[in-house]
């Protein structure tokens, strides 16, 4: 820091209105000219394990901490580590990672299988609350789930009517020609 | 142990099969948690709105508990005290540490430099498991966590470790003079406490936005403010400028972040169609609503990739905008004397006490807005 001066020395008025107490971000910050310093501090002594952790590529490698919950797996981990590309500011980054969590889900769901477990989705999604305290609301989302419902059945049995009649007309024109 | 597990958007369940925490780094700390709560911000999470949020994570950044076991190189803390876990991981050396901004650690998360590592909050904020759990791993044990003082109620201490930081970091940075008027979009906990807050600051006149009444209702009594639902304003920045002579607020806050309702567009594109990183409704109203020259403070959370807000107004209004995760250590001394001094009564927001095995139905409680729900804290039986 003591050097700036000198490097700025050939600057006439370089740092005359300088003013130590404006200081915008006070109280946030306590302004103490470390940001100087850069990544040039003393750094804590780093946690080491085995897993796979992905990293920013706008920092040059792994914080002094970090949490080893669920590592990058599976084809969810194959698009995760393919966002690890880009940077923080790229959609390439974010978009491929919100992707990433969709798959996930549904891994989740064989994982859970393949370990013996059939997840109890109404059970995990609270329901069970819903029935306590919204019964109403329960009731009415019901509702509306069985109308649609009966009218995709409708819909789907209409459309196949009109294909198995043509089917037999032309089987008819068929018979006809011969 | 016991652990909430997500499983996809709106799905989480208590699993007895999560491994225990293990001390990974000299600095760690193992904690046996006694209070846990949900946080709204762990709705964004919940909901599936924050990328790189793994399933098989716990989350859970506002908990308490009793120290189980200290690595090598912990020398505050002891085996046996009973701590307040700020939401924030702080190592407390690197130059954002040292200069208190201690949501904004370098050494805690190596997956985003956007953001400090933060407990239970997505691989974006440090892929750490969080404490709606019966026991989670604390790193930088000397640094965070806060010895609960032998007169401070459990319930007070665990809304000391985000609300009330979250809601008087809201106010501070909003630079209020004596006398201002203050709008905070949002009734929820964060909102309820910036509002409390601006009090004490000095604010003239403090007014709340939200569209859930029982939460005005409840804004009205616990922060003694004004309370409106946009709903019914019509258009609440028009409603704004009205009602204080057609000047603008003097601060406005945005306690709401990415799951906003109030405008179509916004929902649609934000909350819908993801091409914003949520709706971004809250942060555009404060910003028209607020005076030229004025403050817009911004604690609400959002994604990280962009969002829509009105930024020529920004500048043709000459606007100062400031936002950040709340600074928990830094603010933990003087917060404590307020409670103590009785200015805040941060348990005075909790509705629900529910056991942790039960985690499913609390975040659909405090999801869906049944019961009248304000806050709910998780309690496990090892509590």
């Amino acid at each position: 820091m003591e050097n700036i001066p000198e490097q700025f020395a050939h600057i006439k008025g370089w740092g005359v209105d300088a003013d130590p107490e404006n200081e915008p971000t006070y109280p946030m910050k306590h302004y103490t000219g470390d940001d100087r310093r850069r990544m040039n501090y003393e750094r804590p002594p780093r946690q080491t394990n085995g897993i796979e952790v992905l990293h920013s590529n706008e920092r040059p490698g792994l914080t002094a901490v970090y949490g080893t919950s669920s590592p990058p797996s599976g084809l969810s981990g194959v698009i995760r580590r393919f966002a690890f590309r880009f940077s923080e500011g790229s959609f390439g980054h974010w978009l491929p990672l919100i992707l990433a969590d969709r798959v996930n889900m549904i891994e989740g769901i064989f994982d859970d299988l393949r370990h013996g477990f059939f997840p109890n989705i109404m059970a995990e999604r609270g329901w069970k609350a819903e029935w306590k305290y919204n019964k109403k609301g329960l009731a009415k989302r019901a509702l509306i789930g069985a109308l649609i419902a009966t009218a995709a059945i409708v819909l789907l049995s209409k459309n196949k009517g009109p294909k198995k009649r043509q089917l037999a007309a032309s089987d008819d024109d068929w018979l006809h020609r011969w | 142990m016991l652990a909430m597990n997500y499983r996809g958007p709106f799905r989480v369940r208590a699993d007895r099969n999560k491994p225990y925490p293990e001390i990974l780094h000299p600095n760690d700390a193992i904690v046996r948690v006694t209070r846990s709560c949900i946080c709204g911000s762990d709705l964004h999470l919940y909901h599936g709105l924050v990328p790189d949020t793994r399933v098989g994570m716990t989350f859970g950044h506002e908990f308490t508990g009793v120290v189980e076991e200290v690595g090598p190189g912990v020398q505050k803390l002891k085996v046996g005290d009973h701590v307040l876990v700020p939401f924030n991981i702080a190592c407390g050396t690197c130059p954002f540490c040292k200069q208190e901004l201690y949501g904004n650690c370098h050494e805690s998360n190596p997956e985003a430099t956007a953001v400090g590592g933060i407990f239970g909050y997505s691989h974006t904020a440090g892929g750490y498991d969080g404490g709606q759990a019966e026991y989670v791993r604390v790193p930088y044990a000397d640094v965070g966590p806060e010895v609960i003082p032998a007169w401070m109620d459990p319930d007070d201490a665990v809304l000391l470790t985000d609300v009330v930081p979250t809601g008087y970091q809201a106010a501070e940075m909003g630079g209020i003079k004596k006398g201002d008027t203050v709008v905070v979009f949002g009734a929820g906990p964060v909102g309820i406490m910036a509002a409390k807050c601006s009090w004490l600051f000095g604010a003239g006149r403090v007014i709340i936005i939200d569209q859930l009444d029982y939460r005005l209702e409840f804004a009205r009594t616990y922060a003694q403010c004004e309370a409106y639902n946009f709903r019914s304003l019509g258009d609440p920045v028009l409603f704004i400028k009205k009602t204080t002579d057609y000047f603008g607020a003097d601060v406005c806050i945005d306690a709401v972040g990415c799951e906003a309702a109030g405008s179509a567009m916004q929902t649609l594109t934000g909350r819908k169609m993801l091409l914003q990183a949520g709706s971004s409704t809250a942060l555009f109203w404060a910003i028209n609503a607020v005076k030229k020259g004025g403050i817009v403070s911004v604690v609400g959370v959002y994604g990280p990739t962009g969002n829509l807000v009105p930024i020529g107004n920004v500048l043709n209004k000459g606007l100062t905008i400031r936002a950040n995760q709340a600074s928990v250590k830094r603010l933990l001394p003087k917060l404590i004397s307020h409670v103590q001094n009785g200015y805040i009564d941060p348990k005075g927001i909790i509705t629900h006490r529910l056991p942790l095995e039960e985690v499913a139905e609390a975040y659909h409680i405090f999801s869906q807005k049944l019961d009248h729900c304000i806050k709910p804290v998780l309690v496990p039986a090892a509590a």
